[in-house]
C-alpha cells in the first residue's frame, strides 16, 4: 500500500493476481478457474496470517458466482445444442464452489455457507459470521467475498449502461462527472475471532445494511441510527471510507452526505483502486482494517497524514442505490 | 437465545400441486408429479422425465401478479411465499421486523439461457430484460419487493442444501433479536443448464426415480418453491391460532470429500444430523420420521443410509424420500421438504417412498412404501445435502 496506485485506462480494472503456487498446490491450480484461484488464494493467505488451521466456519459471499464456468457451460450447451457436454464447468459453476474448495483443501467438516445476494453478498456473510461468534457456535470464522468480471458479463453490463464509455483513467475517476463507473473485481478474506489476539487488525464494532431507501433523508436517518446505536458521533470517527465510483448519480448520494451527516469528517474513496462490483465493500472492509492496523492512511490514497493516529473508521458503501451498508471498525 | 422459533405458515408449489392442500392430497394418494417435459424446451424431452409444475409461465404470472416475462424461478417463489404469508395469519407484516430469506441454485438462468442463443451469435443482440434478473439475489428481490418486505433480504446458494440453510438462518436471525418474522425457503425452476449439467454427470434417471432401491439409477429433476413463515414467541402470542410446531434443531456441516460426490461413510450427513439432534437436545430415538434427502443416485442414498445406520442403529425411525413425488427440486428442495415435514407432524402421516421394489442390501432398514396415517409424531428430521459437500439437517417438533 506504500506504492502509488496503478493507472488504468478503460472501463475495466482487472485483478493483479499473485503467484498462485505460493498458496495452492500446482496440481489443483490447473483445475481451478480464475475466480476459484483468486478466492482460494486469498483464503489461504488469510488463514496463514491468522495462524488458523481449521476455522470453525467458512462463509463466502458472491453476487455473480463462478461466471467463467457458467458462461463456458452455457455457451457450449447453446453451441452444441445440448449434446457433447462435459461436466467440469458445470460442477465448478455452483455458487458455493469456492467455500467448498476451501473446505475440501482444509478437510474442514465445519459450518460452510454461501451468500449470493447482489450488493449484500459480503454483508450477509459477515453478519452470519458475527452471529456464529455471538452464539458461541464458533470462535474463528473465515469470511470472504469474491466476484470476477469476464468478457461476457462486461459486455452485458456495459450494454445495461453500468460503465463509462470512452477513455477514462481510474486516477481521475471522481472527477469525470458523467454517467457510469468502471468495472472491478476482487477477492478478500477475513478471519473473525471471538477472542482478541496481539496480531489482530481491528475490532468490528458493528454492521448495518438497508435496502432501497426512499431518498436521501432515509439514508441520513439510517446512518445516524447506526452511529447512535454504537454511541458514537461523526466527530468520533477518525476516517470515513465511502464508495464513490464515478457515476454522477451514484456519487451524488455520497456528496450530499458529505454536506450533512458526514460534514467535517475526513473522507477517502477507494473504487479507483478496485473498480465497482457488488462485493467491492469487502475491499473497503479490508482497507479499513489495514488502515487501523497501520494507524494511518497509506500513501497510496494520497492523503496528508498530519492528523493523529486513526483509531476508528466508518465505511459507507452503496451498490446501485439498492444495497447500502455501513461497517464500524476500531483499533483493538 | 434459547427462545423457540415457531412455524406460523407454510407455502408451496411443486409438481404435485400449486398449494399446500393440493400437495397434501397428492402425498396422501400417492400421486407423483413426474412425467414428460411440457414447459421446458430441451432436446432431452423424449428421454428424460422431469417433475414440472403444471402451470405455464403465463398462468404462474397471473397467479403471482408479476409480468410473465420474469424468470419462472421468481414466479414460483412468489406463489409459494404469498401462500406462506397468508397462511401464517400475520395480518400486517409491516408491524414487525420482517425478513425474506430465499435460496436458489441458478437465479434467472431460465431466461439467461434463452438470451444466450441470440447473444452468442452477436454480443450486441439479445433482449436485456432476459438477463437483468440473472443473479440469484435478483430473483429474491423481485419477490421481496412484491411482498413489500424490506427489513432484511438475502439469498443463500449452497446447491441442493440451499433452502434448508435459509430456514436455519431465519431461526437464528429471530433468536439474535434481529427479526421477528421471517419468510424462509427456496425456489428453482427447471432449466436446460441444470438438466444438461446433471445429465453430463450421468446421474439422471431415464425412468421414474427409485430412491433407496437396490437398483436405483439416478434422480429426476423437479421444480418448485417452498417457504415457511418463522416467528418469535412474541409474534406467536399475537396470532389467532397459536403455532403448534417449532423448529427445534438445525445443523450445517461439510463432507469435505469431493465437489460433487458424498463420502462413502456419509461424514457430512452424519455430522449434520447429529448436530441438529444436539442443538434440539433430542436423542436419535426421539425422531419419529426422517424426510430423507433420498435423491435416487447410487452415491447419495448409500452415503445417507450409512450415516443413518451409524446414528440411529438399532432403532430406526420411519423414513421416506418425497423426491419420489416432486423430483429433486435442488435449491427449493429444503423448503419444499420442510413444508412436507411440517405437514407430516400436523397430520400424523408418514408419506410413502414410492416405487421402492428391492430394498438396498447394505442397509438394515427399509423406507416406508405405503402411506401411514394416525402416527403419533413429535419430532421430524429433514435432510438436505448438496454439491460442495454442503449438508444441512433440520428438526421440526410439536410444541
Amino acid at each position: 500500500m506504500d506504492e502509488p496506485a496503478v493507472a488504468y485506462t478503460g472501463n475495466r480494472l482487472t485483478c493483479i493476481e499473485p503467484e498462485y503456487k505460493e498458496f495452492i498446490d500446482p496440481k489443483l491450480i490447473r483445475r481451478m478457474s480464475r475466480i476459484i484461484r483468486m478466492g482460494v488464494a486469498a483464503a489461504m493467505e488469510c488463514l496463514k496470517e491468522a495462524d488458523v488451521k481449521m476455522p470453525d466456519a467458512i462463509i463466502t459471499g458472491t453476487a455473480y458466482g463462478c461466471m467463467e464456468d457458467t458462461a463456458s457451460f452455457l455457451s457450449k450447451m447453446v453451441e452444441f445444442n445440448e449434446e457433447l457436454l462435459t461436466p467440469t464447468a458445470f460442477i465448478q459453476s455452483t455458487h458455493n464452489t469456492i467455500g467448498a474448495q476451501i473446505g475440501l483443501m482444509l478437510q474442514c467438516n465445519n459450518y460452510n455457507n454461501a451468500y449470493v445476494h447482489r450488493g449484500f453478498s459480503f454483508e450477509s456473510a459477515l453478519l452470519d459470521g458475527m452471529m456464529l461468534l455471538k452464539e458461541k457456535e464458533a470462535s474463528t470464522v473465515l469470511v470472504g467475498a469474491i466476484d470476477e468480471i469476464i468478457h461476457t458479463s462486461h459486455a452485458i453490463l456495459n450494454r445495461m449502461g453500468l460503465y463509462k464509455q470512452g477513455p477514462v483513467s481510474n486516477l481521475e475517476l471522481y472527477n469525470t462527472n458523467s454517467k457510469g463507473t468502471i468495472a472491478g473485481e476482487g477477492s478478500a478474506f477475513f478471519m473473525l475471532a471471538s477472542e482478541a489476539s496481539a496480531t489482530d487488525y481491528a475490532k468490528l464494532e458493528g454492521l448495518h445494511t438497508f435496502y432501497k431507501p426512499t431518498g436521501i433523508k432515509e439514508i441520513e436517518k439510517q446512518v445516524s441510527f447506526f452511529l447512535e446505536k454504537h454511541a458514537v458521533s461523526i466527530n468520533d470517527i477518525d476516517l470515513l471510507i465511502t464508495g464513490k465510483n464515478g457515476d454522477a448519480a451514484s456519487d451524488n448520494i455520497y456528496d450530499q452526505l458529505a454536506q450533512t451527516t458526514f460534514s467535517n469528517g475526513k473522507l477517502i474513496n477507494y473504487k479507483h483502486l478496485c473498480g465497482e462490483y457488488p462485493t467491492a465493500s469487502a475491499f473497503a472492509f479490508w482497507l479499513a482494517a489495514n488502515i487501523i492496523k497501520q494507524g494511518k492512511v497509506p500513501a497510496l490514497l494520497g492523503q496528508n497524514n498530519s492528523a493523529g493516529a486513526i483509531k476508528r473508521v466508518l465505511v459507507y458503501n452503496h451498490y446501485l442505490n439498492m444495497h447500502h451498508s455501513l461497517f464500524l471498525l476500531s483499533a483493538c | 437465545m434459547s427462545e423457540p422459533v415457531f412455524i406460523a405458515g407454510t407455502g408451496i408449489i411443486s409438481a404435485i400441486g400449486n398449494n399446500v392442500s393440493q400437495c397434501l392430497d397428492a402425498l396422501e394418494n400417492g400421486r407423483a408429479g413426474i412425467g414428460h417435459m411440457t414447459c421446458l424446451d430441451s432436446v432431452h424431452k423424449q428421454r428424460l422425465p422431469v417433475a414440472e409444475v403444471k402451470l405455464s409461465n403465463d398462468e404462474l404470472a397471473q397467479l403471482a401478479c408479476l409480468p410473465k416475462t420474469k424468470s419462472r424461478t421468481a414466479l414460483l417463489s412468489l406463489v409459494a411465499a404469498k401462500e406462506a404469508l397468508s397462511n401464517s395469519g400475520i395480518e400486517n407484516p409491516a408491524e414487525w421486523r420482517t425478513g425474506f430469506l430465499s435460496a436458489n441454485s441458478v437465479g434467472g438462468m431460465d431466461k439467461t439461457e434463452d438470451f444466450f442463443k441470440t447473444f452468442l451469435a452477436d454480443n450486441s443482440k439479445g433482449r436485456l430484460r432476459d438477463v437483468v434478473d440473472h443473479e440469484c439475489g435478483a430473483v429474491t428481490e423481485l419477490v421481496a419487493d412484491a411482498l413489500g418486505v424490506k427489513d432484511h433480504i438475502t439469498t443463500i446458494s449452497t446447491a441442493c442444501s440451499s433452502s434448508a440453510n435459509s430456514i436455519f438462518l431465519g431461526a437464528r436471525l429471530i433468536k439474535n433479536d434481529i427479526l421477528d418474522v421471517v419468510i424462509a425457503g427456496g425456489t428453482d425452476s427447471l432449466t436446460r443448464f441444470t438438466l444438461n449439467g446433471f445429465n453430463t454427470l450421468m446421474i439422471v434417471d431415464e425412468q421414474f426415480c427409485q430412491p433407496f432401491d437396490e437398483n436405483r439409477r439416478g434422480l429426476n429433476l423437479g421444480e418448485g418453491a417452498g417457504y415457511l413463515v418463522l416467528v418469535s414467541d412474541k409474534v406467536a402470542a399475537t396470532l389467532k391460532s397459536r403455532p403448534t410446531i417449532k423448529l427445534s434443531g438445525y445443523c450445517n456441516a461439510n463432507d469435505a470429500y469431493h465437489q460433487t460426490a458424498s463420502s462413502p461413510e456419509g461424514t457430512g450427513s452424519f455430522l449434520a444430523m447429529s448436530g441438529a439432534l444436539t442443538k434440539s437436545g433430542l436423542q436419535p430415538s426421539d425422531i419419529d420420521y426422517i424426510n430423507l434427502h433420498g435423491t435416487g443416485t447410487q452415491n447419495n442414498d448409500i452415503a445417507e443410509g450409512t450415516a443413518i445406520k451409524r446414528l440411529f442403529a438399532p432403532h430406526y425411525p420411519k423414513m421416506s424420500s418425497t423426491k419420489t413425488f416432486t423430483g429433486h427440486t435442488l435449491g427449493a428442495s429444503g423448503g419444499i421438504e420442510a413444508v412436507f415435514s411440517v405437514l407430516a407432524l400436523q397430520h400424523g402421516m408418514v408419506f410413502p417412498n414410492l416405487r421402492l421394489e428391492t430394498p438396498m442390501k447394505d442397509l438394515p432398514f427399509v423406507p416406508e412404501k405405503e402411506l401411514i396415517k394416525n402416527v403419533k409424531m413429535k419430532h421430524v428430521l429433514s435432510n438436505s445435502f448438496g454439491f460442495g459437500g454442503n449438508c444441512s439437517s433440520l428438526i421440526f417438533s410439536k410444541v
